[in-house]
C-alpha cells in the first residue's frame, strides 16, 4: 500500500503542475474490457467532476515529475523557476490510476511530463506506466500521453500501441514566439514525432483492413495546445495554425489555453493580469465552426482584421459581414446554409430539416426545438410572419441584435467587463 | 371515460395500449395502479400484463420505428413523469395511423417535442449517473454506491457499470426506489434491502475498508490542485455539477 503523506505531496505539486495542460478529453477511445479486466473507453467520452473554475475533469493529469532541462519562459516547470520538485515512481502513478479508476473518479490517465536528461530518457518513463497499465493490470480505461520532443520514432511507436491519445503542444504558435520565449526549442522538434504518430495510425488504418486483428493504435489519435496571449499573435495567426494541424496532421482537436501569468519575465504579461478568457472562448467557438460547420479559416477572419469580435460571437460576426447570404428560406434552404444562421446550432438545424418535412415550420415551432430566436430571427423566412427581417438591411443590426441578447448572455466572466472595451488589454 | 389501470411496468404499459385497440376504447386514460382517480363519471377497468400483447406492441413499433424509436419510448417512459402513458399513447397512436412515416421526426408535433424532451432529460440524467456515481470500498472486498437519481435510470447504466467493472464486485443502489444492482463476477442482479440493512448502508463509515478513506483524501486533494484559481467561475462549475449532485461527490466531501 502507498505512503499517504508522501503520495498527498507529490500529488498536489504534480497535478498543479499538469493543470494548464487545458486538454481533457477521454473521447475518441474504443478499447473493449475483453478478459474480465479493469475498465472500457466510452466512445463519447465522460466528465467526472468539474473544477472550480469549470473546467471538465475527466482524467488523473499529472506530470511524472516536474525537473525539467528546458527554460520555456511561459511554463510553470522552467528550469530556472524556484519551487518544489517531485517525482512519481512508475508504481505510484500506476496504483493512484486504478484505484481512482475503481471508485469512478476517473476515465483514466493523463500523464505528462518535464523533460529530464534527454527525451527519449523521459518518453521511455512515460511509456513504461502504459505499459504496466495496459499488460500487468489488463486496465482498458484512456491513457493519454504526451509526445515529447525530439523522442525517438521507436518509443513513439511504443508509446502508440499503449495509449488512447498522444498529445504534442506547440504552445506558441508561431516559431518567431517560440524563439523569443523558448530559445532551446523548435517548432521542428516537435512536429518529427507529430508527423511519425500521424502516419503510424494511416498505416495502421491500412493495415487493419487486410489483418482485422493488428494492434490498435493510439485510436483517439493526437491533440495540441496553443497558448493565447503570452505572445503577440493575432487570432488569424492562430486559427491558421489551428486549421494547418487538422488538415495536415489530422489533429483531433487544437485546444486553446489562456495564458495564466506564472513569471515576472518582462517578456510575459505580468503575474496578476487577467486571464484572456473571453478571447480564448472565442477562439473555440471559431474552431467549432471550422470543425462542424463547414466554415473556412479565411471567411472567419482576414488580413484587415485579424481580430475575432470580443462582443459577437464569430458566426453572427461572419453573417453581419455577409448580409447579402440572408435572408434563409427555412423551409428549403440546404443544410450548409442552415447551419450559417447564427443561434442555430447543430442539433436544431438538424430537427429542422427532419421536421420541415411534415409541415412549415414557425418561429414558435424552431423555438422549441431550442433554437436561439432572439438571434435566429434577424436572419430567417418562415411560414410566419417574422417582423425581424425588416432589420436585415439596418446599419444598426449588431447593435440590435446585441441589446436583445444582452440579458442572456451577461458576461460569465462578469469581473472583466471593464476590460472588455480595451483590446489592447485582452489580446 | 375510461380510467385503465396498470401495474406501472414498462410491459403492463404497452399491455395497455394493445387493449385500448383490441377494445376500441375512445375516450381513455392509462392511470397508474397506484394513482387514486376520483373522476365521478368514469368506469375504471383493470388491464392485467400480458407479455404476449406487450411483445405484439413492441414489435409493431421496433418496425415503424426502428430500434432507436422504441429506445426514445423507454426512456421517456422510465422519466415517470406524470402523464407520461398517455404522452406515449398519443404518439404511439399517431405513429399507427402514419405507417409509412417515422413520426418521432415531426418535432412540431406537441407530444413527440414531449418526448423527446423527456428523452433529453433521462439521457442526461442517464450519463450524470455513469459520471457521479463514487464507489466506496467496503470490508467485504465490494464497491459500493449509493444514487437518488432523479429518473428511474438504474436499468439504464447497468450495461456501462458491467462492461467497465468486470473484476471487481459492485452494488449500486437508488435509496430513493429502493432497489439496487449487484454484481458478483459473474452476473448481475436486482436487489432488495429490507429497511434495516439499508439503513446499515446508507451511514457506512463503519462498513469502509481501511485503505478507503486514504484514497477519498487523495481524490479530494488531486481536485483541489488541478483547479485553476486565476479562473475561477462558480457559476460555470454549478452549471455541470448542480448542488443536488454534490452529495455524490468525494471530492465534495469534508474530512
Amino acid at each position: 500500500m502507498l505512503n499517504y503523506d508522501r503520495v498527498k505531496e507529490k500529488l498536489e505539486i504534480l497535478a498543479d503542475a499538469a493543470k494548464y495542460d487545458v486538454s481533457c478529453s477521454s473521447s475518441g477511445g474504443n478499447r473493449k474490457n475483453t478478459n474480465k479486466g479493469l475498465g472500457d473507453s466510452s466512445a463519447t467520452g465522460i466528465c467526472h467532476t468539474y473544477t472550480e473554475d469549470g473546467r471538465c475533469v475527466s482524467l488523473l493529469k499529472i506530470l511524472l515529475t516536474n525537473f525539467c532541462i528546458y527554460d520555456c519562459a511561459y511554463c510553470v516547470t522552467r528550469k530556472s523557476n524556484d519551487i518544489e520538485r517531485a517525482a512519481f515512481t512508475v508504481d505510484e502513478v500506476v496504483d493512484l490510476t486504478m484505484s481512482f479508476y475503481r471508485r469512478n473518479y476517473i476515465e483514466g490517465l493523463f500523464l505528462s511530463s518535464g523533460i529530464f536528461k534527454n527525451a527519449d530518457y523521459t518518453m521511455e518513463r512515460l511509456v513504461r506506466v502504459a505499459k504496466k497499465l495496459r499488460l500487468e493490470h489488463n486496465f482498458n480505461g484512456y491513457i493519454h500521453l504526451k509526445s515529447i520532443p525530439d523522442a525517438s520514432d521507436d518509443l513513439m511507436r511504443e508509446a502508440g500501441l499503449y495509449a488512447d491519445r498522444l498529445s504534442m503542444n506547440l504552445e506558441i504558435p508561431t516559431e518567431s514566439g517560440l524563439k523569443l520565449l523558448a530559445p532551446d526549442k523548435s517548432h521542428q522538434q516537435m512536429i518529427k514525432p507529430m508527423t511519425f504518430v500521424k502516419n503510424e495510425i494511416l498505416n495502421y488504418k491500412e493495415e487493419k483492413k487486410i489483418i482485422k486483428s493488428t494492434p490498435k493504435f493510439a485510436p483517439a489519435g493526437q491533440s495540441t495546445q496553443l497558448i493565447v496571449g503570452a505572445t503577440q499573435e493575432t487570432d488569424l495567426q492562430i486559427i491558421k495554425v489551428a486549421d494547418h494541424f487538422y488538415n495536415n496532421y489530422n489533429m483531433k482537436r487544437v485546444y486553446y489555453s489562456g495564458y495564466v501569468p506564472v513569471s515576472n519575465d518582462l517578456r510575459l504579461p505580468p503575474i496578476g493580469s487577467q486571464v484572456p478568457l473571453v478571447r480564448e472562448n472565442r477562439l473555440y467557438q471559431a474552431d467549432w465552426l471550422m470543425r462542424f460547420y463547414g466554415f473556412k479559416a479565411d471567411e472567419i477572419l482576414a488580413n484587415d482584421n485579424p481580430f475575432l469580435d470580443l462582443e459577437v460571437d464569430p458566426k453572427l460576426g461572419w453573417a453581419l459581414r455577409n448580409i447579402d447570404k440572408f435572408p434563409v428560406i427555412l423551409q428549403n434552404a440546404p443544410l450548409e446554409m442552415i447551419l450559417r444562421v447564427p443561434g442555430i446550432g447543430m442539433k436544431s438545424a438538424y430537427k429542422i430539416v427532419q421536421a420541415r418535412r411534415f409541415q412549415n415550420l414557425t418561429l414558435e415551432h424552431i423555438k422549441k426545438m431550442g433554437v436561439a430566436t432572439n438571434r435566429a430571427k434577424f436572419f430567417i423566412k418562415v411560414a410566419s410572419e417574422n417582423k425581424s427581417l425588416q432589420f436585415l438591411d439596418a446599419v444598426n443590426l449588431k447593435e440590435l441584435i446585441i441589446n436583445e441578447t444582452k440579458s442572456k448572455f451577461e458576461n460569465p466572466f462578469s469581473n472583466q467587463l471593464s476590460l472588455l472595451n480595451d483590446a489592447t488589454f485582452l489580446r | 371515460m375510461t380510467l385503465l389501470f396498470y401495474d406501472k411496468t414498462i410491459e403492463g404499459f404497452f399491455t395497455a395500449v394493445f387493449e385500448i385497440f383490441e377494445y376500441k376504447y375512445e375516450d381513455v386514460k392509462i392511470v397508474g395502479a397506484d394513482e387514486n382517480q376520483n373522476a365521478l363519471f368514469s368506469e375504471n377497468v383493470t388491464s392485467i400484463t400480458n407479455l404476449e400483447k406487450s411483445d405484439r406492441v413492441l414489435n409493431r413499433l421496433e418496425k415503424q420505428l426502428g430500434k432507436e424509436g422504441v429506445r426514445q419510448l423507454l426512456y421517456a417512459f422510465l422519466s415517470e413523469t406524470e402523464d407520461v402513458e398517455n404522452v406515449l399513447l398519443r404518439v404511439i397512436q399517431y405513429s399507427i395511423a402514419n405507417p409509412n412515416q417515422n413520426v418521432l421526426k415531426n418535432f412540431s408535433n406537441p407530444d413527440v417535442l414531449q418526448v423527446s424532451k423527456l428523452v433529453k432529460s433521462v439521457g442526461r440524467e442517464k450519463h450524470r449517473m455513469e459520471a457521479f456515481v463514487r464507489f466506496e470500498l467496503l470490508k467485504d472486498g465490494i464497491y459500493f454506491a449509493k444514487i437518488y437519481p432523479d429518473f428511474n435510470v438504474l436499468t439504464l447504466i447497468l450495461r456501462h457499470f458491467k462492461n467497465r467493472y468486470q473484476d471487481q464486485k459492485w452494488l449500486i443502489y437508488d435509496f430513493k426506489r429502493g432497489y439496487g444492482v449487484f454484481y458478483d463476477l459473474e452476473v448481475t442482479e436486482i436487489v432488495t434491502f429490507d429497511d434495516e440493512v439499508q439503513l446499515q448502508l446508507k451511514n457506512n463509515d463503519s462498513l469502509l475498508d481501511e485503505k478507503e478513506i486514504v484514497y477519498q483524501k487523495l481524490w479530494a486533494e488531486y481536485f483541489d490542485h488541478t483547479n485553476i484559481k486565476e479562473r475561477k467561475n462558480m457559476k460555470l462549475h454549478v452549471q455541470h455539477v448542480p448542488k443536488r449532485y454534490w452529495k455524490y461527490l468525494t471530492e465534495k466531501k469534508i474530512f
